[in-house]
């Protein structure tokens, strides 16, 4: 079995796998690293998104015997250094952008990079941008009210008058 | 899924070779092959691993031809191809970011899915399919659906497109895999207009000469008044019958013809 | 209100660990020396199984165990939950349901053999490699011809495909039928709602584990209630004695319902978990789930409604058939019948209300409660109905409903389908929603969207709904198998600090948040240091679990009953403590103080004294501060509320584009206004979903057409509108402590006819002779409807 070595949440990290071995099988299974879920089998629910070498990826649709070398980021390596949440995790917790959590590490990471490349996304844009990631739980309206606020933008209050 | 050997090569003589290995197939961003091969739908012996190739990654404007690598990803192509923005465009409204940022040309190509996009860029612009081995027009490449005239062991390094002077493409979501329920791709080239359909047709991606002839004539929506494509050759599914699938052709021509203008 | 009270929008804890990718869900358990179990599942709908052979299978690499049929023949089966007694005094008709299909097969999806083998790849290899010998038989899909009985019977034993044929109320069938013929106007429609597919995001999983040294069996599993899978499991399925059966629910990626049941891959994986003597771990795939978790809804319906000229409601009318596929779920009887029917007469005084429902078996997966269950057939078929009622009448929509609508004082009111509505004012809902969702501002969106091109439409309806299900009694005597209280331990520790187990299960309702805000509030102690204990039948007090909108309604009513019993305790202990009475000892903010005194002793050392009882009156007190309450609910409590949405539609295309969807909700007492308002958003966008989208679409043989996220269409964040919510017209429930309603299934009861109101509403003004059109209404199916 071909053995990788990728640089996990700032980590160089060996493993070894089957050509076969999805890189989200790879992350829960042998380096239990389980906040990566696997909600569908067709390549579209999102809940697997990791970042490999900083781009958003579907894990479960790309084998970690092609990532030799790279480096992923994964939901578990995304909070700030003293273990608080980082500004986009906080804010899907201010904004109840997550029930059940199944969507969630996904939607993070999705939601990183879409910050990454548009530091202040309209409502539209997020929308747009979240095609990829399905919550079955929220209405998306807290996730979207979430990124809105993580990029300093203002959302309507969300508590009932 | 079953387990293959993987081959990753340093360049498409070494991927041109590996390819010649009896049940060996091209691995591009997998976005496609992956689901296949979860459903053990695909049972390939060796994947040879394309993208990543340098060889076949880029997005190159030079003397009215936008020149892209067989292996660059749609999001390559949304970002650099500025060039020619109906394509950019195309490639940017392919499936969801992450899926865009593995998925690649030339697998989309190669699978000819009849619901895809790029097969309606490609067939709409007259492009020219590039492989290890030769040149291939558009208008031979795509066969049917799922079916294209690529050979067994032949790797797509390169899609050149001539850029029109005006290009549009209309995609209608299917509602369920957002892919093309229907999509239409006109590009005008001097007097000549090319339209390509896809999405709708039972044998993978066409033309609709009728159309091209009378925007040929005259390049405005209105010459598109009174025509309709042959419900009798197109998809009927639970999303929508050939019927309607040949009105939505009428309505998304007429629109890509008016963003043209 | 004590910060973090009743009414705090207070933000969830459990996010933490879900925000850091530390939830625990089954599929993160893997035990050690676990194995991998998968099935071989049919792809006919309806097959004579003539010979499984597993020989080859078990000959496989890394194979442990393999499975049929024949292997389950001497257990029991899956039972459903309700018993229904048809119009002709005749009890339903229940086939078994086996672990594993024996004899035939009865959907696509259908498990007939398993495997357990090292890895999931070798139990995949295995699978291949059964040889099995199963005859295509004709398929019944269709209800009408599976009810004329001309084809093929699902069940050979039963000898028909009518589960029952059930009337509601059938002593008011002549009455309604009288007021009908009589009636000066008399509006009909015939609708068909909608087949789904729940789609929570996590798969269902189970593993099974078993103690040879003990006996112990363990159960880890995508559940919504525990101690009702465990009860399933032990009572009917495998006899397994319920004390030596844990049920652990951890962390579960939503149910909406689908997790309620038990399946048969959780009675698999213990058996061969007993067999081998290890754990046994499975995992669905989507396409699992699409084939063979319980869908919902799949109602065709007529229904009629009489009227004066003026508008005046005087019967409803109603025929459907219900498909409760392949075999009977555990609720498949009870949604269409007492979860559906009990409702038709909506928020109205209308006096004749008669539902004739026939529930029918098809080859097709099971059909069983799915969020809302039962209410928004009925929702749907009502609002739909007034609808076109008052286009007919040339009434405006909103006036026909408060026409009709029960007035404030007239509570407690006594429905004509059956029910006794404590609580509610329609018409402060509808005066609300006037004013939120601008009403009178749509004209000129109209004009406005009609100079882009588009035709706009406006869409507004009523609701009601039953929740917190239920009273054991009453359910009792309606047939239910089962008694529907539920239950709460409030264990305050030596230090002050407090657990609370709980029946409910929470997977998205945020109850390890909300439930500590009840406790807090009545002890006056900060909800941090409350926590919550559920999902573990070795630790939570027996309780029926998390549906029906039911947790804060009736678990949260264990819990404060739970914390009244702690404060009549600790108010004895206190009084010793401070040499008085307890009669003469109050209770405010944690501290217990003799009346008119300033004499008196926090919380934590009354906790401390009930754990070290020196110096204690251990003749009259126990030690100890633990209590425990079941709670069964006097009646289902009654949200309702008044939605409104504005769409677009291309008239080229047919696309419904949802511009606007408003919800004005009445919960009672809301004890979290942001979980509560979340809660809202998830239904609404589920019903949006049912209304645009989502749709499971068999072929005549059988096959499941939509059995992909690549064909069953899933909201996405670009499908949908902002959602605006508001909660605050609130009457209080006036049965429960907390005076709390429910509000877990609201959003997806009431907007499904909003949307397709407000669809029909735009092809009407945009000169279309339209009055209904089939959800979803998807760009296909609205072109089809403009074009015909
Ligand atoms: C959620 C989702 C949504 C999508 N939405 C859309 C959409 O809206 N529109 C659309 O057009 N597509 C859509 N796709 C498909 C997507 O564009 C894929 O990326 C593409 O079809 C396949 O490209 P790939 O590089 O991933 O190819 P792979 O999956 O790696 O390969 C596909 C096939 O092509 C062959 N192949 C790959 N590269 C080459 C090559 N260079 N030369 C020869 N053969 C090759 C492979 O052997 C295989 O047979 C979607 C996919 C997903 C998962
Ligand atoms: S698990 Fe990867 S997209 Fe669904
Ligand atoms: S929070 Fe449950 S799927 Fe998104």
């Amino acid at each position: 079995m071909p053995k990788i070595t990728m640089n996990i949440n700032g980590r160089e990290t060996s493993t070894e796998v089957e050509n076969r071995t999805l890189l989200s099988t790879a992350l829960r299974e042998n380096l239990y690293l389980t906040g990566t879920h696997i909600g569908c089998d067709t390549s579209q629910c999102g809940a697997c998104v990791v970042h490999v070498n900083g781009k958003a990826v579907k894990s479960c649709s790309v084998f970690a015997a092609e990532l030799d070398g790279a480096t992923v980021d994964t939901i578990e390596g995304q909070a700030n250094a003293d273990g608080s949440l980082n500004v986009i995790q906080q804010a899907f917790q201010d904004h109840h952008g997550l029930q059940c959590g199944f969507c969630t590490p996904g939607m993070v990471m999705s939601a990183a990079e879409l910050l990454k490349v548009n530091p202040k996304p309209s409502e539209a844009e997020i929308r747009d941008y979240l095609e990829g990631n399905i919550c079955r739980c929220t209405g998306y309206q807290g996730i979207v009210n979430a990124i809105m606020a993580a990029s300093g933008q203002d959302v309507p209050s969300i508590a009932a008058e | 899924m079953y387990d293959f050997d993987l081959v990753i090569p340093t360049s498409v003589d070494e991927a041109s070779t590996a390819m010649k290995a009896d049940g060996a197939q091209a691995l591009g961003g997998g976005q496609t092959l992956l689901p296949t091969m979860k459903q053990r739908l695909a049972a390939p012996e060796t994947l040879v691993k394309l993208s990543g190739l340098s060889e076949l990654v880029g997005v190159n404007a030079a003397s009215g031809t936008l020149s892209i690598g067989g292996a660059t990803t749609h999001g390559q192509v949304a970002d650099e191809a500025s060039a020619y923005p109906a394509l950019a465009a195309l490639a940017g409204n392919i499936g969801d970011p992450a899926v865009r940022n593995r998925g690649t040309i030339g697998g989309s190509i190669a699978n000819n899915d009849p619901a895809a996009c790029y097969p309606a860029g490609v067939l709409g612009s007259g492009a020219t399919v590039v492989t290890n081995t030769r040149e291939i027009s558009a208008d031979d490449y795509f066969v049917d659906l799922f079916e294209t005239a690529l050979e067994e062991g032949e790797i797509v390094t390169g899609v050149n497109f001539p850029i029109p002077d005006a290009a549009n493409y209309q995609k209608f979501d299917q509602p369920a895999s957002r892919f093309a329920l229907v999509g239409v791709f006109v590009a005008k080239f001097g007097d000549t207009v090319r339209v390509a359909v896809t999405g709708a047709s039972n044998g993978g991606v066409f033309r609709w000469s009728e159309a091209e002839a009378a925007l040929n004539a005259n390049f405005s929506a209105d010459a598109l008044e009174g025509l309709a494509v042959d419900a009798g050759d197109l998809i009927s599914d639970l999303h929508g019958s050939a019927e309607y699938r040949a009105h939505l052709v009428g309505v998304l021509t007429r629109r890509a013809v008016q963003a043209c203008s | 209100m004590p910060d973090g009270g009743i009414g705090a929008p207070t933000k969830r804890r459990e996010d933490t660990r879900f925000l850091t990718g530390r939830g625990k869900y089954t599929d993160d358990f893997t035990p050690q020396n676990t194995s991998y179990c998968a099935f071989a599942r049919s792809q006919v709908a309806n097959g004579k199984i003539n010979s499984v052979d597993m020989s080859a299978a078990a000959e496989m690499p890394g194979v442990l165990a393999t499975f049929t049929g024949e292997d389950f023949v001497e257990v029991g089966g899956n039972p459903a939950g309700w018993a229904i007694v048809s119009r002709d005094g005749e009890p339903m008709k229940e086939p078994k349901r086996p672990v594993l299909a024996h004899g035939k097969v009865r959907h696509v999806g259908d498990a007939y053999a398993a495997v357990v083998a090292e890895t999931l790849e070798q139990a995949l290899d295995a699978v291949e490699a059964i040889e099995a010998d199963i005859e295509e038989l004709d398929a019944v899909i269709d209800m009408a011809s599976a009810v004329a009985g001309s084809g093929s019977l699902v069940h050979d034993e039963i000898e028909t495909n009518t589960c029952f044929d059930w009337g509601w109320i059938e002593d008011n069938r002549a009455a309604t039928d009288e007021a009908i013929k009589a009636a000066p106007h008399v509006t009909t429609l015939e609708l068909v709602n909608n087949r789904l597919v729940p789609n929570a995001l996590e798969p269902r999983a189970s593993i099974g584990e078993y103690d040879p040294g003990t006996g112990d069996y363990k159960l880890t599993t995508t559940s919504q209630n525990p101690h009702l899978s465990r009860l399933l499991i032990a009572a009917f399925v495998l006899g397994i004695p319920e004390n030596k059966l844990t049920v652990l629910a951890p962390d579960v990626g939503g149910g909406f319902g689908s997790k309620i049941y038990h399946y048969s891959e959780e009675a698999l994986v213990l058996a061969a978990a007993k067999k081998l003597g290890r754990p046994v771990k499975w995992t669905a795939t989507r396409t699992e789930s699409f084939l063979a978790d319980a869908h919902g809804r799949d109602h065709v319906t007529k229904i009629e409604l009489a009227t004066e000229k003026d508008g005046t409601f005087i019967a409803f009318r109603t025929e459907t058939m219900a498909n409760v596929g392949a075999y009977l779920s555990n609720f498949a009887t009870v949604t269409p019948t007492f979860l559906h029917g009990t409702l038709m007469a909506g928020n109205y005084t209308v006096p004749n209300v008669y539902v004739n429902v026939k529930a029918v078996f098809t080859n097709t997966a099971p059909v069983d409660a799915y969020r809302g269950a039962g209410r928004p057939e009925a929702t749907y078929s009502l609002e739909r109905v007034i609808d076109k009622c008052a286009r007919e009448l040339g009434m405006d929509p909103v006036e026909i409903r408060r026409k009709n609508f029960i007035k404030k004082d007239q509570y407690p009111y006594a429905s004509a389908a059956g029910l006794e509505y404590d609580s509610g004012d329609y018409d402060a809902l509808m005066d609300g929603l006037e004013k939120t969702a601008d009403l009178a501002g749509f004209e000129a969106r109209r004009a406005e969207s009609a100079k882009n091109g588009k035709l706009r439409g406006l869409g507004i309806n009523a609701y009601i709904e039953a929740c917190g299900i239920a009273p054991s009694n009453l359910v009792g005597i309606l047939g239910a198998r089962v008694g529907l209280y539920d239950a709460a331990t409030v264990r305050v520790n030596p230090t002050g600090n407090i657990s609370v187990m709980v029946g409910a299960h929470s997977h998205g309702q945020g109850h390890e948040t909300a439930f500590p805000q009840i406790v807090a509030d009545m002890l006056g102690v900060d909800a941090l240091s409350v926590d919550i204990v559920h999902g573990d039948t070795s630790k939570i007090p027996f309780g029926m679990g998390t549906y029906g909108s039911r947790s804060l309604a009736v678990c949260g009513s264990a819990v404060f009953r739970a914390t009244e019993k702690i404060i009549v305790k600790a108010t004895a202990i206190a009084a010793h403590m401070l040499e008085d009475k307890p009669e003469n000892i109050e209770f405010n903010d944690g501290v217990f103080s003799i009346k008119g005194t300033n004499k008196n002793v926090g919380f934590g050392d009354v906790a401390l004294k009930a754990y070290i009882p020196h110096d204690y009156p251990i003749e009259e007190l126990e030690p100890g501060l633990e209590e425990t309450a079941f709670y069964d609910p006097a009646n289902f409590t009654y949200p309702s509320g008044a939605y409104a949405s504005e769409v677009e539609v291309d008239p080229e295309t047919g696309k419904v584009t949802i511009c606007s969807m408003v919800a004005l909700d009445d919960f009672g007492v809301v004890v979290n206004p942001m979980i509560v308002t979340g809660q809202v958003q998830g239904g609404l966008a589920q019903g949006i979903g049912q209304a645009l989208l989502e749709n499971s679409v068999y072929d005549k043989n059988g096959q499941l057409l939509s059995g992909s996220l690549m064909d069953y269409a899933m909201p996405r964040a670009d499908d949908l509108p902002n959602l605006v919510v508001d909660h605050s017209h609130a009457t209080r429930c006036t049965h429960n402590p907390i005076g709390s309603k429910g509000c877990g299934e609201a959003g997806a009861i009431g907007s499904p006819p909003t949307i397709v109101n407000a669809v029909v509403d735009a092809l009407v003004r945009g000169g279309h002779d339209v009055d209904h059109i089939d959800m979803p209404v998807s760009p296909s199916r609205v072109w089809a409807a403009m074009n015909k």
